[in-house]
């Protein structure tokens, strides 16, 4: 049988890759060439390791022909956002900081991806420090959105969500810490997880909000996605949050999906007002297939979440300006010399200053303010109980249901530049997306068709308790069946 | 620098009108084998940067992992001072900029310490003070930098300076002390005492080298003075990092006189960080760090709570050495000290010296004799601590063994210490390359005597006479012919068989 | 602290603690752009009960501990390798005003 490999499923392909119908380097090569076609147009990919993918492949096609025992995705190529970490290849945060830098020692998801026989085949853009909404923060010019390349992909992980819409990639790595990975998702077509916080390692990830960061999938396919989560996830040692637990049953769930007899809740505060009317219509769509397909719907009620953003807001930025004091101009990254015989004081500002762009500036002042003394209680304190507030809202709500589900978020892709002079208004579309970082609970986006009004990829969004990650693959996996999300057929 | 501008008030003048009120903050690093937060090894003088990591080097994405074994060194420490141990405790970040902290924060513990509300004892003089703990906490150490182009490789007049980060991460404990209120002119003393009772407890739980001369064990010195018979503290200054026991005592001493100075002449204290100098036992103060006030903690969302289970703590009570009290208590009663020596002995640092020189064979009364004799007064000339002088206890029983096995004799010994203190080998070493052995070899002796005899006929005579108190004027004339290097007992003997 | 009113100076004072040199232009543009977020966020004063416990860490584990078994770590090469200047095995930084 043939298979057109930048089309085809991971799934599919790892199966087309053990019967031997085609090769890792047959496949890698495919993915090189779409890169080298179509990324003028996406500029999805900070660095392409084409030698390093195709050496990759090669080795993984030469011990299956030895007939080694690999694993499942073996010779499967994938996309890391560049926040995570890799060596041979440069890692950059999205950053004039850290440009050109390359890190002496992989994350523990590249090991596993390594491991796994995954050539990986670059690194992708994202919002500086994975700071934004847009991608347009990023410090190598914005990602596009290959549904229309006048609009942002979203963020923070805009490049992996733009390179798996556009088929540069069948499978990419991102990072969601207020809905980096499910925000680009919707944006862009595809389904993003945020694996339960300390599902998946973070280490040699660069921390941006070290309580709400995560690592997960995105792909075209719940079962893809699943595929990657099961690879990545699991009990780290390097990684003190790390849970030791069995990972989730996800790649069985997405299999299955399965949604009849479960209880399913549509969070009140997740989709009224302020919410795009096509974007609600798309969801109101998606709950009708999951009553037909017979999940019991109800409403439920989390009347925190409204004050997510704001407990957001400070937590993250609080957070932020911890994280990136480490970026000094004294051990690597960039040093600029203000004027002769500076002082490393001077240096390390002026270098702070030239290597940070506004967004990433503003969020360090913002959480050195929440920080300091005599604001930490008003500001921080008072933010860390609102996340106590909203893990109990999350608690109460998975006592009724099995599943939470939303809108991904407001709007669909908005135009490029559309919100950059307000930076209040961005954060705002993370409305739906933050509640389950701050109670470190795991969610899933999945495509379910274009807005009525504009056209553009809506995506839905399943909540479940922490540790439950199965239940969103096999939420999603039922629904992905009844949807109609057409394909991009080619990028506008 | 306007702190010279006041006068020094003499120590025991000032104490007329003023009592010191004293804190000690007093950092220990532990000899985990690796840092605490990395699997780094802590090897003391390894070439730079050979023991770090990504954790330890901060670079990005790297998180840390707590070292189980630098929590239960904590909890014994804690224990040992008599502290409650937090049912749940956790690290938090402690945010200033600085090279030699990679992160630019330091993971610290703020206000949930492992340990606190404890005490101690020391003793000065016979008396014994209670010194109450305030807390005991866990963090980490900072790289070292090494300033280049300045006169003195300090950092004053530096061009660059270039940084080591081996040591960036080493775990520290920080033990804090309540505000201690000592008659003033015990407080230097006290002071020096607890340091030293903090290392004794330190080696005795095994958790540290306690060093201070490596910087295994610092200590900072708070100190105010308030108006005799008055109960509110005046401000404090911090001196950072002194360095040796005695410097501890010295430190206080000069903070005294400097601040009766400043408040003698109607001025007030500034509450700042000061530097101590070895050089001459003063202090000078810090750089004002402009942000120094605004550390920003919050609890370190990257690392687990601490939680140490009742049980754990049991076991690790039952692991705490004896206390030292009981523990003098018991030696003085087996060496036989009156408590005039066991004071001494403690009061100079030598109570593990003394009791390992034991250990290695010698017998109480001679190891006592060389720690307090000769090597404290070499202690006390060279201004170093008696434990950092170049010779381990186990040389110091091989001396006392030679000297009981004849070989040597009490003045030969002390040529034995000067080879071993300049590094000239073992005391056995030091005997055959200088020479030192006794002669008892009677053909040698037999002539010297002959000598002596010719020499001194009328002595000669008083003896032939039955005066045998006067042989001691023919030994002394031995033992000048032979440079000391004779066998005194066996010139005795020869002289009197010669003269009978 | 209810209040959000944050001056430029304020900003100033936050960019020092936070060493970053910013320019009037950023000073300027963040001294009006922070109150207005300050506006938003600081409802969160008004919802939680002095009851309600912060939570630091999303996930209630404890006690994540690594046996004291040293591990391999950079040589000085790779340790140095992204450094803006070394010397002599080192990381070459600027002259540090600091103590003394």
């Amino acid at each position: 049988m043939s298979i057109d490999v930048t089309t085809a499923t991971a799934a599919a392909l790892a199966e087309a890759l053990a019967d031997g119908t085609t090769t890792s380097t047959e496949v890698t090569q495919s993915y090189l060439d779409r890169i080298a076609g179509a990324d003028d147009q996406l500029n999805a990919f900070l660095h392409v390791d084409a030698e390093g993918a195709l050496a990759t492949a090669r080795a993984v096609d030469a011990r299956r022909e030895a007939g080694e025992q690999l694993a499942t995705l073996a010779g499967v190529p994938i996309a890391v956002k560049d926040l995570i970490v890799t060596t041979g290849q440069p890692t950059t945060a999205g950053s004039k900081m850290l440009e050109g830098w390359v890190p002496p020692y992989d994350a523990t998801v590249v090991t596993r991806l390594r491991e796994a026989g995954l050539p990986i085949l670059g690194k992708t853009n994202l919002d500086e420090f994975a700071m934004g909404s847009s991608n347009e923060h990023s410090a190598y010019g914005s990602a596009r959105n290959p549904w229309d390349t006048t609009r942002i992909p979203g963020g923070s992980s805009g490049g992996s969500a733009a390179a798996v819409a556009a088929y540069e990639a069948p499978l990419a790595l991102g990072t969601d810490t207020g809905g980096s990975i499910r925000q680009p998702a919707a944006m862009t077509g595809i389904v993003g997880v945020k694996p339960t916080y300390g599902g998946v390692s973070r280490h040699g990830v660069i921390a941006m909000a070290s309580s709400l960061d995560q690592v997960g999938p995105m792909a075209r396919t719940v079962l893809d996605a699943a595929l990657v989560h099961e690879l990545v996830a699991g009990h780290d040692p390097l990684d003190s949050t790390s849970i030791e637990r069995p990972v989730p049953a996800v790649v069985e769930a997405a299999r299955r999906g399965d949604v009849a007899g479960l209880r399913i809740g549509v969070v009140r505060e997740l989709g009224g007002e302020g919410f795009q009317p096509g974007v609600r219509a798309a969801f109101d769509r998606s709950v009708e297939l999951l009553v037909k397909a017979g999940a019991e719907v109800v409403e439920v009620s989390c009347p925190h979440f409204s004050h997510g953003i704001a407990a957001y807001y400070l937590v993250m930025p609080s957070e932020v300006s911890s994280n990136l004091a480490r970026f000094d101009a004294m051990r690597y990254g960039l040093r600029v010399m203000p004027h002769d015989g500076a002082s490393a004081e001077q240096v390390m500002a002026a270098s702070r200053d030239a290597g940070f762009g506004d967004e990433v500036k503003r969020r360090i002042v913002l959480g050195t303010y929440a920080l300091s003394s005599g604001y930490y209680d008003a500001y921080y304190g008072s933010a860390q109980k609102v996340r106590t507030l909203i893990a109990r809202d999350f608690e109460a709500a998975f006592e009724q249901v099995d599943v939470l589900v939303s809108p991904t978020a407001p709007t669909t892709a908005w135009k490029l530049g559309a919100k950059s002079d307000d930076p209040l208004s961005m954060y705002l579309e993370d409305v739906a997306t933050i509640p389950a970082n701050l109670a470190g609970v795991p969610g899933l986006s999945l495509p379910v068709g274009l807005a009525d009004d504009s056209g553009l990829p809506v995506g839905v969004q399943f909540l479940a308790p922490a540790m439950a990650d199965d239940r969103l693959y096999n939420a999603a996996a039922a629904l992905e069946r009844l949807v109609d999300m057409p394909r991009l057929e080619e990028i506008k | 620098m306007n702190e010279r501008s006041s006068t020094l008030v003499p120590f025991e003048d000032a104490l007329t009108r003023y009592e010191p009120v004293m804190g000690l903050e007093v950092h220990v690093e532990l000899n985990t084998a690796t840092k605490m937060f990395c699997g780094c090894a802590t090897a003391f003088g390894a070439e730079p940067n050979t023991q770090v990591c990504p954790v330890c080097l901060g670079l990005p994405g790297a998180l840390p992992v707590v070292n189980e074994k630098a929590v239960e060194s904590a909890i014994r420490i804690g224990l040992a001072l008599n502290c409650e141990i937090a049912e749940w405790c956790r690290f938090a970040r402690k945010n200033y900029f600085y090279p030699d902290m990679p992160k630019n924060f330091q993971t610290s513990q703020y206000d949930e310490p492992i340990a606190f509300d404890g005490w101690t004892e020391v003793e000065v003089d016979g008396e014994i003070f209670r010194i109450e703990i305030e807390r005991a906490h866990m963090e980490e150490d900072t790289g070292k930098s090494l300033h280049v182009g300045g006169s003195t490789g300090r950092i004053h007049g530096a061009s660059h300076s270039l940084l080591d980060y081996n040591r960036a991460g080493i775990p520290l404990i920080e033990i804090v002390t309540k505000p201690i209120e000592v008659p003033g002119d015990k407080a230097p003393a006290v002071a020096r005492a607890y340091v030293n009772h903090l290392r004794d407890l330190m080696l005795a739980l095994g958790v540290s080298d306690a060093r201070m001369d490596q910087g295994s064990l610092r200590a900072d010195v708070n100190l105010s003075l308030r108006p005799s018979g008055t109960t509110t503290f005046g401000t404090r200054s911090e001196t950072k990092n002194v360095n040796s026991f005695r410097s501890v005592e010295r430190a206080v001493r000069f903070e005294v006189s400097r601040h009766a100075g400043i408040l003698d002449a109607g001025g007030s204290v500034v509450q700042e960080t000061r530097h101590f100098h070895e050089s001459d036992g003063s202090t000078s103060a810090g750089r004002e760090k402009s942000d120094a006030e605004d550390y920003r903690y919050f609890p370190e969302p990257d690392l687990a709570p601490v939680a140490p289970s009742r049980a754990w703590v049991d076991e690790l009570r039952a692991t705490l050495p004896e206390p030292p009290a009981e523990r003098r208590k018991r030696l003085q009663s087996e060496w036989g000290f009156s408590d005039l020596d066991m004071r001494d002995t403690v009061g100079a640092g030598a109570l593990d010296l003394v009791a390992a020189t034991i250990e290695a064979g010698a017998s109480p009364a001679a190891a006592k004799k060389w720690w307090l004799g000769e090597l404290a007064r070499r202690s006390n000339e060279q201004g170093v601590d008696i434990a950092a002088l170049p010779i381990t206890p186990q040389q110091v029983a091989e001396i006392q063994s030679l000297i009981d096995a004849g070989r040597i004799n009490d003045k030969l010994a002390r040529s034995v210490f000067d080879g071993v203190l300049a590094g000239e080998g073992s005391a056995e070493e030091v005997v055959a390359a200088r020479g030192l052995e006794v002669v008892s070899d009677d053909g040698a002796l037999s002539a010297a005597v002959d000598q002596a005899i010719a020499d001194n006929p009328d002595v000669a005579d008083k003896i032939r006479g039955g005066k045998m108190q006067a042989a001691g004027a023919l030994i002394g004339a031995v033992m000048k012919q032979m440079r000391g290097q004779a066998d005194a007992a066996r010139v005795r003997e020869l002289i009197l068989e010669k003269l009978s | 602290m209810s209040s959000s009113a944050i001056s430029r100076d304020d900003v100033a004072h936050l960019a020092s603690l936070a060493r970053i040199d910013l320019s009037d232009d950023e000073l300027d543009r963040l001294g009006a752009e922070l109150p207005a977020i300050l506006e938003h966020v600081k409802v969160v004063q008004q919802v939680a009960g002095d009851d309600v416990p912060p939570m630091s860490h999303p996930i209630p584990v404890a006690n994540v501990f690594r046996a004291d078994v040293p591990r391999p770590g950079l040589t000085p090469d790779e340790a140095l390798a992204g450094a803006p200047a070394s010397e002599e095995q080192r990381f070459l930084v600027p002259q540090i005003l600091g103590e003394e």
